[in-house]
This record gives C-alpha cells, sequence and structure tokens, in this order.
C-alpha cells in the first residue's frame, strides 16, 4: 500500500513539473525543471527498488547533464524568449504517442509479475549461480561486468566516441582551422 | 569568460572543502560497487562533478592547470584500452575474450580482478569523457588567435 502511494505522489509530482515545462518559456527554468524531472524519474527507481539505475540516473541525468545543458544555454544569445508558434501537430503527436503507449503498457505483464517473460529466461540462473561462484553481493555489477561485459565495452566505447566527437566539434583548435581556411579562401579569391 | 572568477568568498571556501570529499565519494562508489549500488560509470560521473565544481568556481584556466588537457585526452583512451586490454589478456591465458576466469589460479578470484579492472576502465573513460565535454562547452566560441 504504501509502495502504491508514494508512487502514486511521485508520478504526479512528475506530472506538474512536465506541464511546468511545458508553460516555462525561459530556458534556463527548462534545464532546471528537466533536472527535478529525473531526480524525480531516480526517486520512481528507487522506489521500485532499482538502486543501480538510479544512482546513475541522478548522477548523470540530473547532475552532470542540467551542467552541460546551462553551459549550452549560457552561450546562446540572450534576451530571445522561446515562442510557441503553433502548436497544433505538436498536441496531435503527443496525443497519439501517449495513446499507443497506454494501449502498449495495458499489454505489458503487471509490474513484479513473477512469471512475466523478463524473469523465467536467464535471469533465475544469474541469480542462483553469481552468489556462489562471484563471491560478489551486487547481481547487477556481475551481470553489468562479466555476463555482459561486451555491451559494458560497446557503451564504454560509445562514451568515448561521443567526447571524441564533442571535442572535434567545439574545440577552439578546429575553430581556427576553420578561420584559417576561410582566410586562405579569401586570399584565394584576391 | 575564461578567468570569471567567482568574487563570492562563500562559493570558493565551500567548493575547497567539497572537493576532497566528492573525490573520495567517486572512489568508494567506484572500489564498493561490488558490494552496494554503484560502479564505474557513477563513480567517474561523481569524480568528474568534483572537477567540474572546481573549474566553474575558480574559472577554466585554473580548471585546465588541474587536468591538463592533453592528459585528459590520453586518459580517455587509457580507460577504453584498459577495459579491452582485459579481454586480450585473457585470449593470451587461453581464454575467451573477456572471459575472467583464467586471470587468476581460481576462477572467483580471477573474476573479481576483472571486474574491478574493467570498472575502473570504465571510471576512467567516463569521468574524463564528462570533464572534456564541460571544458569544450565552457570554452566554445572563444577564438584565440
Amino acid at each position: 500500500m504504501n509502495f502504491l502511494l508514494i508512487n502514486f505522489f511521485l508520478v504526479s509530482l512528475l506530472l506538474v513539473t512536465a506541464f511546468f515545462i511545458f508553460k516555462t518559456t525561459s530556458l534556463i527554468s527548462v534545464v532546471a525543471l528537466t533536472g527535478a524531472f529525473t531526480l524525480l524519474c531516480s526517486a520512481i527507481y528507487v522506489n521500485l527498488d532499482a538502486v543501480d539505475v538510479a544512482f546513475t540516473e541522478a548522477a548523470v541525468g540530473s547532475g552532470i547533464s542540467t551542467i552541460l545543458m546551462v553551459m549550452a544555454a549560457a552561450k546562446l544569445p540572450e534576451g530571445k524568449k522561446n515562442k510557441l508558434i503553433n502548436l497544433f501537430p505538436s498536441i496531435i503527436l503527443a496525443v497519439s504517442i501517449s495513446l499507443i503507449l497506454i494501449i502498449i503498457i495495458a499489454n505489458l505483464p503487471l509490474l513484479g509479475d513473477p512469471n512475466a517473460p523478463i524473469h523465467l529466461h536467464v535471469v533465475p540462473e544469474y541469480l542462483k549461480e553469481s552468489k556462489d561462484f562471484f563471491h560478489i553481493p551486487n547481481v547487477v555489477t556481475n551481470i553489468l561486468a562479466s555476463y555482459r561485459g561486451f555491451d559494458t565495452l560497446g557503451e564504454t566505447i560509445v562514451i568515448f566516441t561521443a567526447g571524441l566527437g564533442v571535442i572535434a566539434l567545439l574545440t577552439s583548435n578546429t575553430l581556427n582551422r576553420k578561420t584559417n581556411f576561410k582566410k586562405n579562401n579569401k586570399k584565394n579569391e584576391r | 569568460m575564461r578567468d570569471k572568477i567567482s568574487s563570492s568568498p562563500v562559493l570558493s571556501v565551500v567548493s575547497k572543502i567539497l572537493f576532497a570529499p566528492i573525490i573520495i565519494f567517486g572512489l568508494y562508489v567506484q572500489f564498493h560497487g561490488d558490494y552496494g549500488p554503484g560502479g564505474g560509470f557513477q563513480a567517474g560521473v561523481i569524480v568528474a562533478a568534483a572537477f567540474i565544481l572546481y573549474s566553474m568556481i575558480f574559472g577554466l584556466s585554473k580548471g585546465e592547470t588541474l587536468v591538463p588537457i592533453m592528459i585528459n585526452r590520453y586518459l580517455m583512451c587509457v580507460g577504453v584500452l584498459l577495459y579491452a586490454g582485459v579481454g586480450i589478456v585473457s585470449i593470451f591465458l587461453d581464454g575467451m575474450y573477456l572471459d575472467y576466469n583464467v586471470l587468476s589460479s581460481d576462477p572467483s578470484t580471477g573474476q573479481h580482478i576483472g571486474i574491478i579492472l574493467v570498472e575502473l576502465g570504465v571510471g576512467i573513460t567516463v569521468a574524463t569523457v564528462m570533464i572534456a565535454l564541460y571544458h569544450s562547452f565552457a570554452s566554445f566560441g572563444e577564438i584565440n588567435e
């Protein structure tokens, strides 16, 4: 019962935050509210006993990405407010997507159902085997680093590549090269 | 923008006090990930948060003295290579790629060693990529001729 009450409270807070994200026109407030939104999401994950996911959501979602969004917003020209020009297409899109999601949710197995397909395939083996074999109590770590080592390697490479991409796009070296290129072009034209 | 140092003494004192505990908490999350929630991804972000806080309060050039950009970029590669290298080592020890059982005479200890090394690689990469992201965003738009 408590579980349901807390979940209800958190989800209604999520709805309120989403509504205010929709309403505000100031960019910084939208960034701050998005941070609050992800923090609420991580509270929901804690309530669902997914502590590792909640930890990641709190650290990455509401911590670092909020800072990065603030930094990006600080680079934008000031004084311009976000104008909502034509709401009609986005409302139709949002309503249809949420309808599809609601239909899908109705077909999902119930929360915590022990006979759900995801709990029957490999999870029982992992849960039974990992504690005796690894002597590591946190099964999530075992699955992440050992059973699913390839996936985690892929994730690390994705993060690495994302960092490389941002460095290549934004660092001043690239800008210098670009400006030099333009200058050279102008000289050639003359 | 680059050397805009916060004038408030409260911010600079508090960030100086918080710097070490944040990094210690990051290391705790990194190496306690086997026993509680946490691991490389979260720990990397927490450690990066300490350095980002430092550069936010004391200016970007001081942050660059603390973590030089080139060292940061090399560490990005070191993390991924450490992860991939554990797999290569296990191939040389007659195992399969990323099979940690062969890293030690006892398979269980081998798994421990493998998991700790792999998580360390993830942590290094995530932390340095986050610092690099912050520095790229913060220094964007300054063209030094």
